[in-house]
């Protein structure tokens, strides 16, 4: 008898010598409906290779984490999420963030920035700063860093249509304190797929969006090194209604699928994988939430080496941003918020996150309070500073439930990239609605399960005490889209209209052309043209794009 | 109305924000529940939302907002559908309505309100107990 055939016998005695209680569920499901079991034991992972499933942490498969040390050697970077109304607004509350420990800044731009819609357009209508802060030109991108020193701080900029825009408008900005391209850290999010899958904020149709990414890449390559230049998102598609496997697979096939463009135009694999990133979300259920991160690293490690042939450990290093999903956070005694955050946080460190944002518990009824961010980056500091968790590096590793979920993980991953193989890589599916289909199935089946008491969520849809919301809400000050407005204008009397028609007139000759982009997008950005002058511009020559409404 | 046809609703996404997993949920509880559904999608200016209902001439138009819109693009849509003499028609707003906005809204027709946790079912009997014909 082998010692899992002993095993297997021992834990069926155990089984019916123990009386069990009654189970409180028939049956007990994580959030992606993986059954999962009463109790694991060697016989889940019988065939586990520790060298080759795991190795050692900061090398080949990286399962481990992505650095040797993790947090013994460096925390995370506290990075909380923030912009709204003007930039001067914006650019105070950085300063408070940065005054409390924050260690990186992430700038969230208002809708019609997100679309490159100018200010002054009707479609901007009660959307100015509402959702993040209002940029339109240099003018507010200097507003929005005045004081702060770009070339001791990294920034990540949650942009994507117009992400090339808002890089070069970065690098002038740095340019204008004095610092050169080759100083600056930070990601511009440019994951233009998760749009069309989920996010939605797309311009152009998807083939153009694909080259100006790829002309980041390019471009960042050789003048911004130290630039993540694309955060593969997986947070949207789960914010949209995913499961944690979607979650992972769409996410990770959209990363192949950028791989597999840049291949394309020429660029050799370890000159620009390095500089990808990743996003993904952090949602209720613990385990699998410490399970998906672990199942990316090796996942994406594995096609890198084995498929890509990447040579470079750095090129299959996955390094990630956390969230904390905001679709978890109820509305209901909000204040309940803080604890879903806490356990959010402790999941994606200890599945080795490299930069977290903790939801403000607001945010399921506004953008969040100054009093409210605070006990959100606070929290960060408690699991950092007082929980212990990051004395040792992936500590969870070689529990047998851990194990056997990443392989679960991992191999129905690998499933869904068949599929999305099948049907003509990731383009093709998003055009053929695969991916909005399967969302909206799993988030209608996640609503009607709340609904009919097989998921609780406490004092939503149990223990509900139907009391008042009573929380102090953040009001976005209607005037902002005026002063914006006003702004604009003016910039448009002083700057040199002459300058400024002539890049244009250069950007649009180029994007006609099959030439990189980026570099007519800084000239004119230096010439203080407008972020939507220049998608104006664009969108003459690509076009725009309409998804197909499915439900 | 008349009990053999079927109660038909225009679900819509004004303004810029793309976040429409509430929207498609509920589209999908309402046909669920046996109404015909139009879902508009994305990005419907107030003169889109409008057209729409002629076009369609819904019972009910449920407006999803999340992004703080709401008050500036409400309102323009209850003018619009005035100016073209449409007034039996339930059009409400749910998503984040923060509730010092409520009555604002209310005053220019908009009803509903529905927020971050509310049951399908709630708003199911919500629209068939306030169709205005």
């Amino acid at each position: 008898m082998t010692e899992y055939d002993k095993i297997k016998q021992d834990k069926e005695e155990w089984e019916k010598s123990i009386s069990l209680k009654k189970e409180r569920k028939q049956s007990f499901k994580n959030l992606s409906e993986i059954e999962i079991n009463r109790l694991y034991t060697p016989n889940d992972i019988k065939d586990f290779n520790y060298a080759l499933d795991l190795g050692f942490p900061g090398q080949y498969p990286f399962t481990r984490g992505a650095y040797p040390n993790m947090y013994r050697g460096q925390l995370w970077t506290m990075r909380q999420f923030a912009g709204f109304g003007s930039a001067m607004q914006t650019n105070k509350r950085y300063k408070f963030l940065i005054n409390h420990g924050n260690t990186g800044l992430s700038v969230a731009f208002s809708l019609h920035t997100i679309y490159g819609i100018e200010a002054t357009d009707p479609r901007a209508l009660g959307e100015i700063g509402k959702e993040g802060v209002a940029i339109d030109s240099l003018k507010d991108m200097q507003t929005l860093f005045d004081g702060i020193d770009l070339s001791k701080i990294s920034t990540s900029m949650t942009i994507n249509g117009p992400a090339s825009i808002l890089l070069a408008l970065y690098i002038v900005t740095a340019e204008k304190q004095g610092h050169t391209p080759e100083e600056l850290r930070g990601t511009i999010q440019n994951d233009i797929l998760k749009e069309y899958i989920a996010q939605k904020s797309w311009i152009f149709p998807p083939e153009p969006s694909m080259r100006l990414i790829i002309d980041t890449i390019e471009y960042c390559t050789k003048h911004v090194p130290q630039w993540y230049t694309i955060s593969i998102s997986g947070y949207h598609i789960r914010e949209a209604g995913s499961t944690a496997v979607q979650e992972l697979a769409f996410t990770l096939a959209d990363g192949f699928a950028y791989v597999e463009a840049a291949l394309e135009r020429g660029l050799d694999i370890d000159d620009f994988a390095p500089r990808l990133s990743f996003f993904f979300n952090s949602h209720n259920n613990f385990f699998e939430e410490v399970c998906k991160y672990r199942a990316a690293r090796r996942i994406w490690a594995k096609h890198m080496k084995n498929k890509y042939g990447a040579k470079n450990p750095e090129s299959m290093r996955l390094r990630f941003h956390t969230q904390t999903a905001g679709v978890s956070l109820a509305a209901q005694e909000p204040e309940n918020n803080i604890a879903r955050v806490t356990l959010q946080g402790l999941a994606s460190v200890l599945g080795g996150t490299q930069s977290l944002h903790t939801n403000s518990f607001d945010e399921a009824l506004c953008l969040p309070t100054e009093n409210a961010v605070k006990i959100a980056l606070r929290t960060q500091q408690i699991i950092a500073h007082e929980s212990g968790v990051t004395d040792t590096v992936d500590p969870l590793a070689g529990s047998y439930y851990v194990e056997w979920l990443t392989n679960k993980m991992e191999e129905e991953s690998e499933n869904y990239f068949q599929r999305i193989e099948a049907l003509g890589g990731v383009v093709p599916a998003i055009k053929a609605n695969f991916f909005q289909k399967e969302i909206a199935n799993a988030s209608y089946k996640y609503q009607r399960e709340i609904e009919n008491r097989e998921r609780t969520i406490v004092a939503v849809n149990q223990f509900d005490q139907k009391e008042p919301c009573s929380v102090p809400l953040l009001k976005i000050d209607e005037e902002i889209a005026n002063e914006q407005i006003n702004k604009l204008n003016k910039l448009k009397e002083e700057r040199d209209n002459d300058k400024v028609k002539e890049k244009l007139e250069r950007l649009k000759e180029a994007a006609r052309g099959t030439e990189n982009l980026m570099p007519f997008i800084v000239d004119a950005v230096r010439e203080y043209t407008s972020i939507g002058e220049i998608i104006n511009t664009l969108t003459e020559v690509f076009g725009t794009y309409h998804e197909d409404s499915i439900f | 109305m008349s009990v053999d046809r079927k109660i038909k609703v225009l679900v819509c996404k004004p303004g810029l924000d793309g976040h429409d997993r509430g929207a498609k949920v509920l589209a999908r509880a309402l046909r669920d529940a046996g109404m015909e559904v139009i879902y508009t999608g994305i990005h419907q200016t107030p003169d889109d939302v409008v057209n729409t209902v002629i076009q369609e001439d819904p019972d009910a138009v449920m407006l999803s907002m999340l992004s703080g819109s709401h008050n500036a693009l409400c309102p323009l849509i209850m003018d619009k559908l005035k100016e073209h003499g449409i007034d039996d028609v339930l059009v409400a707003v749910g998503g984040i309505i923060p509730d010092e906005d409520k009555a604002f809204l209310g005053e220019h027709g908009l009803k509903g309100f529905h927020g971050p946790g509310t049951e399908l079912k709630t708003i199911v009997e919500f629209v068939k107990n306030n169709l205005k014909r």
